[in-house]
């Protein structure tokens, strides 16, 4: 963003400063007097106006707020019950098949292995320490104040580590082959190197498919409409399965990049179109504007073009990359364990067989906060953008 | 053809697909001179002027500037618009900038300036425009006026050699009118060389050098102001004088 000088880091006025010879008559005007009445503030402090007001004012509306309050009844009180009340949230199976409500203690005993799949048991502190630093890290990059370029050698740093925990083989650590990770780290390395490998891509396609050189283009809208034409389980599939065919003997892909590559591809022809409609939505002036003062191509999508496209495109991106994150549950197909799979692997043990529902929600929630997080920076950086862009 | 031609336009022709926007349109602007060009809507007077500098393409004829000719070399077009400044109707800055990065941002990445050195040359160009207290704010936080103001100074900082206007006003509260064409007059004062659409007669009568009047395409005639205003030639003239100034 832009860089003030010290001196001029004065809040903008919210109003047009007057000439000076209306000075002394601003100030004699009360600052209050400018922010307007606030409309809830009264019916906030009766909530029983409130309600009179916006749930029963119509008969309709009152049939309508009855049904809705039936309906919460009917469902609110067992989801509670089954939920947390009669909950068994510790001890054995037997104890769980005794309580009418959820059985947690399947979480207690299977949350190794939902998180960490088959990485050797003895050996689990490492994945849990690189997903605990990737997860910082993702924190941390999405702080202001630490977008600095010290930030890019903190995340080499970082994936130089998590390979070393992953892995092993030095520093006295036992190697652990990549077939044998499985769980959250799969899950969230999968789809972040996707996803940050994604978004530039797709940057590229959207440019290139209004580019005015026809093989560009073509080359363009051939993979997007390609890659959104099918599935992404049979691009995960040809990726996992075809692709080997085609490499010369002796060659291999390691089958975890094979996977990643599907899933970059898949989300970047999808990236493409939300980044592309941004890109309309800049006004021709725009782009005449920087033409007429001599920018180049470069410059002139780099400084002015991407910058106002992609804050449009905030919210489009954000709900591709939530998407994203989920479909890393696909990878299953190919063999690989990510938590959703690690979690139904759980429900296998017979001891805790019947108590599948309980893991699943737990799988659940674990996604969901993932995305919800994502959803929440989303808005605190549509805000961000957008604070000093008023048109 | 005046010898020390800066702009020469020598039977230009355009077309959008089958409709001809410029037709065999020849000009020759010297040097410091200020030409005012108007004419009815759809007339080609900003297509012309936007040819000057490439944002349109023309299909036939030449167009010389400063002794380059424009042609599909991407070189000559760059070097041009170096040197050609334009300022739009809308005035198109740019949102997502403050109204000094909007000035200094073509001269550090074009021209290769250094940061400290363009932004006390833009303060001194936002001083001459009368908004240097703005320079922090951004564009959609100004009004028409101002916003046009920023967008001659950002021109200026490229230190051109010729200034193009493309219905500078046309877009702006008729209060705001005034602020923006007395720093185009004073600009004109310096010796800028300027050429101008617009339907402000009264600029035109007190900055212009030369008053070229277009119609479908062509040039109808061009003279002095004098002339222009108290002796036109054609019929087509007189009947768009009388419309606009009929009021």
């Amino acid at each position: 963003m832009s860089k003030h000088s010290p001196a001029d880091q004065a809040p903008i006025p919210t109003a047009p400063v007057p000439p000076a010879h209306w000075a002394a008559s601003y100030e004699e005007e009360p600052t209050q007097a400018s922010t307007p009445p606030q409309a809830n503030g009264m019916t906030a402090l009766k909530p029983f106006g409130w309600a009179k007001d916006n749930l029963f004012n119509t008969p309709l509306n009152t049939a309508l707020t009855v049904a809705c309050l039936f309906l919460l009844w009917l469902v609110v009180p067992p989801m509670a019950n089954w939920l947390l009340l009669n909950a068994s949230w510790s001890g054995s199976s037997e104890a769980c098949r005794e309580a009418a409500g959820a059985c947690w203690s399947v979480i207690a005993v299977k949350h190794r292995l939902i998180f960490f799949g088959t990485y050797p048991y003895d050996e689990q502190w490492r994945p849990f320490l690189a997903c605990a630093l990737f997860v910082a890290m993702l924190g941390a990059s999405g702080v202001r104040a630490f977008w600095r370029p010290w930030l890019a050698v903190a995340w080499a740093l970082t994936l130089v580590g998590m390979g070393v925990l992953m892995w092993g083989g030095v520093a006295g650590l036992t190697y652990v082959p990549n077939d044998r990770w499985g769980g959250l780290p799969i899950t969230l390395m999968l789809s972040v190197f996707s996803i940050a490998l994604a978004f530039p891509l797709s940057i590229l396609l959207a440019l290139g498919r209004q580019s005015s050189l026809p093989a560009i283009r073509t080359f363009c809208v051939g993979f997007i409409e390609a890659m959104r034409g099918v599935p992404l389980v049979s691009v995960l599939f040809m990726a996992s399965v075809m692709f080997p065919l085609f490499l010369p003997e002796g060659v291999t892909v390691d089958k975890l990049l094979r996977a990643l590559a599907g899933m970059t591809l898949f989300t970047a022809a999808y990236l493409a179109e939300a980044v592309r409609g941004g890109l309309q939505a800049i006004p021709k002036g725009q782009y005449e504007a920087a033409d007429a003062l001599g920018l180049s191509y470069w410059q002139k999508t780099m400084l002015i073009v991407l910058p106002q496209a992609l804050r449009i495109v905030i919210p489009p991106i954000v709900n591709q990359f939530i998407s994203a994150f989920k479909d890393t549950s696909l990878v299953t197909i190919v063999g690989l364990y990510d938590l959703l799979t690690a979690a139904t692997v759980a429900t296998t043990d017979p001891e805790w067989r019947p108590y599948f529902a309980e893991v699943y929600v737990f799988a659940g929630l674990m996604f969901w906060i993932f995305c919800f997080s994502m959803s929440r920076y989303s808005q605190w950086l549509e805000r961000l953008a957008n604070r000093y862009t008023r048109r | 053809m005046t010898a020390n031609a800066i702009i020469e336009l020598r039977k230009v022709g355009k077309w959008y697909n089958s409709y001809h926007a410029l037709r065999d349109v020849s000009i020759s602007i010297g040097k410091g001179e200020k030409v005012v060009v108007c004419g009815p809507s759809g007339s080609g007077k900003s297509t012309m002027i936007r040819c000057i500098n490439r944002l349109e393409a023309h299909q036939t004829g030449h167009i010389i500037v400063d002794g380059i000719e424009l042609t599909d070399d991407v070189k000559a077009v760059e070097k041009i618009r170096r040197k050609v400044g334009m300022v739009f109707q809308n005035f198109n800055l740019f949102p997502h900038l403050t109204v000094l990065q909007n000035l200094t941002l073509a001269p550090i990445w074009v021209r290769g300036m250094a940061k400290s050195e363009i932004e006390e040359i833009a303060m001194m160009y936002l001083k001459r425009v009368r908004i240097p207290d703005q320079a922090h704010k951004f564009p959609g936080q100004l009004s028409g006026g101002q916003q046009q103001r920023v967008a001659i100074a950002r021109a200026l900082c490229m230190r051109p050699e010729i200034m193009l206007f493309d219905e500078p006003t046309s877009a702006l509260d008729p209060e705001m009118v005034k602020e923006v064409l007395d720093v185009m007059t004073e600009l004109a004062g310096e010796g800028m060389t300027m050429v101008c659409v617009t339907h402000e007669m009264g600029f035109a009568r007190q900055v212009a050098d030369s008053i070229v009047f277009m119609a479908e395409g062509s040039i109808i005639e061009s003279g002095s102001p004098a002339e222009f205003f108290e002796n036109p030639k054609s019929e087509r003239t007189r009947q768009f004088l009388g419309q606009i100034l009929e009021h």
